[in-house]
């Protein structure tokens, strides 16, 4: 049973948010001091590295299945788990390294689950689409789009009815929107948090491509807002690929679903500059040209701009970039050498109990 | 024993577990200003208030998704399928989430959550409302599914499932909600997995659950006429399977037929056929009948309807043919 103290002390922020006087916190961006810019930085580099070997992997051969990368959208899961107490719910689809990386779990144990490793986060049994991590909160790791925000809205009716004091933070792709799911969940969402039982905190990676298929061509109403309005869910936007933005945001949101027990959403606008999936290599769904304009935008360059502003040394950025270097061929290096899962593993985790599962043949 | 209804012996499981534990909570459509359409819910929301008898809008995805949440936050949800023909529309939810979850979560997660509600047909609701289940949730890793067919299997099976750490498809005999017999009283659990033999034979077995059951109670009396003496098994549990039972039973007659309502491919009696030539091929002396549906969908007409149906009639011709009693 997930019991958690109602009152869970936040970890992992890069930021102490300053209270005004209604309570909440607020965090004008011009607070943020040099030693928490470099934090997050620190933080996204760590996750894109990640997805950089991931992906060397993916096409050596050694990551199997599909694989889907965050490159490009660091700055949204990295402002909003920062607004992460523990006791916290998170849950999202498949392109899901990065939050749980940012939740703590070790990269050697997800890089090991993308390698069908035994030591993997999941003993080798989910890979890529399949991550979870429940002792940091996350919950997930699921393939089928839009199938995942029902379970969201269910786990955020959860914690308030059992009056943990936590939230679910839902994530789901602009390409989800679409799905009946996400309108049924919605509804319940809106419907269940008049009376306060839905803390869920909807977080729209909005990365403008339902795989290869851009928010145009997708719907009429290009406004995905809107789709939550429908369904009596406050919602805002914010640039995604600013980490300073998404952060204020972040908190605000998270601290406003947390207080009132009402559902939030909020649309990061942010980009994939990277194919949908690791085998998705002719992008004829748009331009290169599109794809450079982006990278202008990648919100690490940007960030390390800002950094180059404050007056960050420079030797600072590399001794980051080197660390994490060294974390992800550390990550690599556990991964090959870890033993195959054992074959025992096969037919455990079907039940809970010793019930007889039949093996093949 | 008290009697009482398969209906009666439902609610009082729901609502005895609720007072026990405060985790156990109800959604589905209309189960409570409404009453539940089966009335099977009805006047639970006087006693536990809407905040645990939870009405939710028509959609079936979302709150057996948002229910299967609430089971990995630690609680012990019941969701009412208004019937299962509605299920399809949450098959994503209960196939792709409920079923999976622990396993490609590494164990990490638990989904202790009871899907529940009216399975099969015989009330003329025609191809859209008349489906029979078990053969379709039977097949996915992960489930639990189960079919009683009596008031007092029906209570102990609900309170096994509602404290089951698995997701369990809890299939009841729509057809029974009204029929009584004695349920136990105080807290008992009917565990999963065991077969019963409803009245001992020695001639031929007959193999059914839910609605089928006290049919082939019936076409056994009928059988004794004729001085064949049938054996009757309810399998009450489809997943887990009790394959003991039933080969120890055909060890003693060397015949089986077995009954179900549903399509005959791919279906529960075919599995059964399989179980008995796997495991009791030098046992038989006739080759295993299988009495099912029409491969139709499910017509509207009474006089259709009834010969989409197994009859008796059909029953009691198949336990004379292994017999070699024909004609």
């Amino acid at each position: 049973m997930a019991t958690t103290p109602s009152q869970g002390k936040r970890r992992r922020s890069a930021t102490e948010p300053a209270k005004n006087k209604n309570g909440s916190s607020a965090f004008p961006s011009t607070q943020l001091d040099k030693d928490a810019l470099v934090a997050l930085y620190d933080k996204m580099v760590n996750i894109r590295l990640f997805e950089d070997a991931a992906q060397r992997g993916f096409r050596q051969g050694k990551v199997g299945g599909y694989m889907h990368v965050y490159s490009g959208q660091e700055a949204v899961a990295t402002g909003f788990l920062d607004a992460h107490h523990e006791g916290d719910y998170v849950i999202t689809a498949y392109r899901d390294h990065a939050h749980v990386l940012l939740l703590g779990s070790d990269p050697k144990a997800v890089m090991a689950e993308l390698y069908g490793k035994g030591t993997g986060l999941v003993k080798g049994k989910g890979g890529s689409m399949h991550l979870f991590d429940v002792n940091n909160g996350f919950y997930g790791g699921y393939g089928i789009v839009g199938g995942h925000i029902p379970l969201g809205v269910g786990m955020a009716f959860g914690q308030a009815y059992q009056k943990t004091g936590g939230i679910t933070q839902l994530y789901l792709g602009d390409g989800a929107i679409h799905n009946g799911a996400f309108h049924e969940a919605a509804n319940l969402s809106g419907l269940w948090g008049r009376d306060g039982l839905n803390p869920c905190l909807f977080v729209l990676e909005n990365n403008q491509y339902g795989m290869g298929t851009s928010v145009e061509r997708a719907t009429a109403n290009t406004d995905l807002g809107k789709k939550f309005e429908s369904y009596g869910i406050a919602h805002t936007k914010v640039d995604g690929m600013d980490i300073e933005a998404v952060l204020q945001v972040a908190h605000e949101a998270a601290d406003r679903v947390r207080e009132t027990g009402k559902p939030f959403a909020v649309e990061a606008l942010t980009y994939r500059i990277m194919p949908h999936g690791a085998a998705d290599f002719l992008e004829k769904y748009r331009t290169k040209e599109e794809v450079k304009k982006w990278r202008e935008r990648d919100p690490i360059g940007l960030l390390e701009k800002r950094l180059e502003d404050e007056g960050v040394d420079e030797s600072r950025i590399t001794e980051i970039r080197a660390a994490a270097k060294a974390t992800m061929d550390e990550a690599v290096k556990f991964a090959e050498e870890s033993p195959d899962p054992d074959l025992s593993e096969l037919l455990t985790d079907v039940y809970a109990s010793d019930m007889v599962v039949q093996a093949a043949g | 024993m008290p009697v009482i209804t398969y209906r009666d012996a439902l609610r009082s499981a729901m609502a005895e577990e609720m007072e026990r534990d405060e985790r156990v909570v109800l959604l589905g459509e209309d189960i409570g200003v409404y009453g539940g359409t089966h009335l099977v819910t009805n006047g639970l929301i006087d006693q536990f208030g809407p905040r645990r008898v939870i009405d939710t809008p028509i959609a079936e995805n979302g709150f057996t998704g948002a229910a299967i949440g609430m089971a990995m936050a630690g609680m012990r949800p019941i969701v009412e399928m208004m019937t299962w023909n509605f299920s399809f529309q949450a098959a994503d939810q209960i196939i792709q989430n409920a079923a999976k979850l622990r396993y490609f979560s590494g164990g990490q997660v638990s989904v202790p959550l009871v899907i529940r509600g009216p399975n099969g047909g015989g009330v003329q609701l025609s191809a859209q409302h008349t489906h029979s289940l078990e053969g379709f949730y039977g097949h996915f890793p992960g489930l639990k599914v189960v079919s009683p067919s009596t008031p007092e299997d029906v209570k102990g099976m609900m309170l096994a499932a509602i404290r089951d750490p698995d997701p369990v498809i809890f299939l009841e005999a729509g057809a029974l909600y009204g029929t009584k017999g004695e349920v136990p009283e105080g807290d008992y659990t009917v565990d999963f997995g065991r077969a019963r033999v409803t009245r001992e034979g020695t001639d031929v077995t007959l193999i059914g659950y839910g609605r089928q059951v006290p049919v082939l109670l019936r076409i056994a009396e009928k059988l004794a006429g004729d001085k064949i003496d049938a054996e009757v098994i309810d399998l009450r549990s489809i997943r887990p399977f009790d394959s003991d039972t039933i080969v120890e039973s055909v060890k003693k007659t060397h015949r089986a037929v077995v009954v179900q309502e549903q399509w005959r491919w791919f279906s529960v009696a075919s599995e059964v056929a399989a179980i008995i030539q796997e495991q009791a091929f030098d046992e038989l002396d006739a080759p295993v009948e299988r009495i099912s549906g029409a491969e139709v969908p499910a017509p509207y007409a009474r006089n259709l309807e009834v010969a989409a149906f197994p009859a008796e009639q059909q029953v009691i011709d198949a336990a004379r043919r292994v017999l070699y009693l024909e004609g």
